[in-house]
């Protein structure tokens, strides 16, 4: 089942309104973990947006192993476009992902090609039991056979705009002309 | 001195790495930037990553060498490109083929990057000259001129230890005059702007008019070595040695060798780097080489990081990876 929050429209000038949606996505987790023995579950924050919200959602769910980045630049499919990034932070993993339950953390899903490039390098890590996509908005768009089991809310962009999260302190979503 | 230009593409992007002259200190800083996450590759449980997935790199060495060819290739099977060794001495340019017709024969077969080492300064230069623009060359050594991924990875050994350039003191000592990391690490530490470099050798091997390089002349190793945060030894190259510019071995080694007893003048938490391979007992002692100062090891280990670097903002420019 697909767990959405029920506000909407989205207020961007509203610093509760992403509390609101921060507090939708760790109940979801909350209910999820649940199910999985404490020790077996891994929290990933995709870096940067996700990171941030990973970072926020940890603080409060009780999970033994250390938060983990991770940096997908080496994994994009549009390198051989846009070229390597000129400053990209290494990945931080915790040891040993097999067998694990990872919830992996983004701020936007969108066309699905960051967690593409996400999935593979997590499986270049080890061969976890489960992965479970939970992000903050989903603005659909999806280019991929790719779907998020945990959603802050989902959002309908007007053509030719993104929307992107800012942070880390304070985190802000804003939203731009492409 | 090699333009600027050849090195960069019209949008300053890194295309060919063939020497650090030519390079701004922002141009050196961004590659240090970029080998920074590769160094944690080797951390996967599958050891590489598909960014080069697709290319084809040819190592082109018209010379000897272990740890240079070994850490080009594994930096290139760790960013998953495809690699060509090509034995020179069995090629068909032993049968009087020339140079340039053996690159357009590899670039025929679809090829995106030649690293070169070649006993002839400027051959890598040359070669970046001729191949068509798709190409990139990175120079792995040339002559006594060049040997700017080896420089890099130095840099990266002292980041990682001495975190900021300004305040350092780095003495390069030994067979200057032959030696190409040693022109190659004089043009990166300037340029970086540590406080002072320092070379210390016998007049025989120290090259005339190298203080126009930005470096301070020493013939007394002890002098030299007062307040040094950085101990860089460098290979006494017998192969390259022609004439009688040393007496002995022996007394090379009292004279200029990193010994125990030296090494006391450096600053205490002085590191000690030697680009390899060693002779043990002519420019270091034992002890010393496999001591807690020496990083010589991590240097090695360095090398396919930077290597990695190199080839992915060279091969990834097509409309990003500034440098």
């Amino acid at each position: 089942m697909t767990i959405t929050s029920a506000i909407a429209p989205l207020e961007l000038n509203n610093p509760l309104a992403l509390e609101t949606l921060l507090n939708t996505m760790y109940q979801a987790i909350k209910t999820k973990v649940a199910h999985f023995k404490k020790d077996d579950v891994i929290m990933i924050g995709i870096h940067t947006g996700g990171f941030w919200i990973a970072e926020k959602l940890y603080e409060k769910l009780d999970i033994t192993a250390p938060l983990g980045s991770l940096n997908i630049s080496f994994y994009r499919d549009d390198f051989t476009k846009i070229g390597l990034h000129p400053e990209v932070k290494p990945s931080q993993l915790p040891r040993g992902l097999d067998d694990k339950h990872i919830i992996l953390v983004d701020d936007v899903l969108f066309t699905g090609r960051t967690v593409r490039a996400a999935l593979n390098e997590i499986f270049d890590y080890g061969r976890p039991a489960s992965v479970t996509l939970a992000v903050l908005l989903d603005r659909g768009g999806r280019e991929l056979p790719i779907y998020a089991e945990i959603i802050g809310q989902k959002v309908t962009l007007e053509p030719g705009w993104q929307i992107k999260l800012c942070g880390p302190e304070p985190l802000k979503l804003v939203q731009n002309k492409c | 001195m090699i333009s600027k230009n050849i090195q960069l593409d019209e949008q300053g992007r890194l295309k060919h790495f063939l020497s650090i002259e030519g390079f701004k200190r922002q141009h050196l800083v961004s590659i240090l930037d970029a080998a920074e996450p590769f160094a944690n590759v080797h951390e996967q449980a599958v050891k590489k990553v598909p960014l080069l997935r697709g290319k084809t790199i040819v190592n082109l060495f018209f010379e000897g060498s272990t740890r240079t060819l070994t850490t080009f290739e594994l930096a290139a099977k760790r960013l998953s490109a495809d690699v060509l060794n090509i034995n020179i001495n069995t090629s068909a340019t032993s049968k009087g083929e020339s140079l340039l017709d053996m690159l357009h024969n590899l670039e025929a077969m679809h090829c995106d990057m030649f690293i070169v080492r070649h006993s002839q300064s400027g051959a890598a230069h040359l070669i970046a000259q001729h191949v068509s623009p798709h190409i990139s060359v990175i120079n792995a050594g040339d002559g006594c001129h060049s040997h700017p991924s080896q420089a890099m990875l130095d840099m990266f050994t002292i980041r990682r230890h001495k975190k900021e350039f300004s305040d350092l003191t780095v003495v390069i000592v030994g067979d200057i005059l032959h030696s190409r990391v040693a022109r190659s690490q004089i043009h990166a530490l300037n340029t970086l702007g540590v406080t002072e470099v320092r070379v210390v050798a016998p007049k025989t091997l120290i090259p005339t008019k190298i203080e126009t390089l930005g470096v301070h002349v020493y013939h007394d190793m002890q002098t030299a070595l007062v307040g040094a945060d950085v101990i860089i030894m460098l290979r006494l190259q017998k192969e390259r040695m022609q004439g009688a510019l040393l007496p002995s071995e022996n007394e090379y080694y009292h004279q200029y060798g990193l010994s125990e007893k030296k090494l006391r003048y450096a600053k205490l938490d002085a590191i000690v780097m030697h680009p390899g391979p060693i002779n043990r007992g002519v420019e270091i002692a034992s002890s010393i080489a496999d001591g807690p100062q020496s990083v010589i090891l991590e240097q090695v280990t360095n090398g396919i990081a930077i290597r990695m670097a190199v080839m992915s903002q060279t091969l990834g420019r097509s409309s990003g990876g500034n440098v």
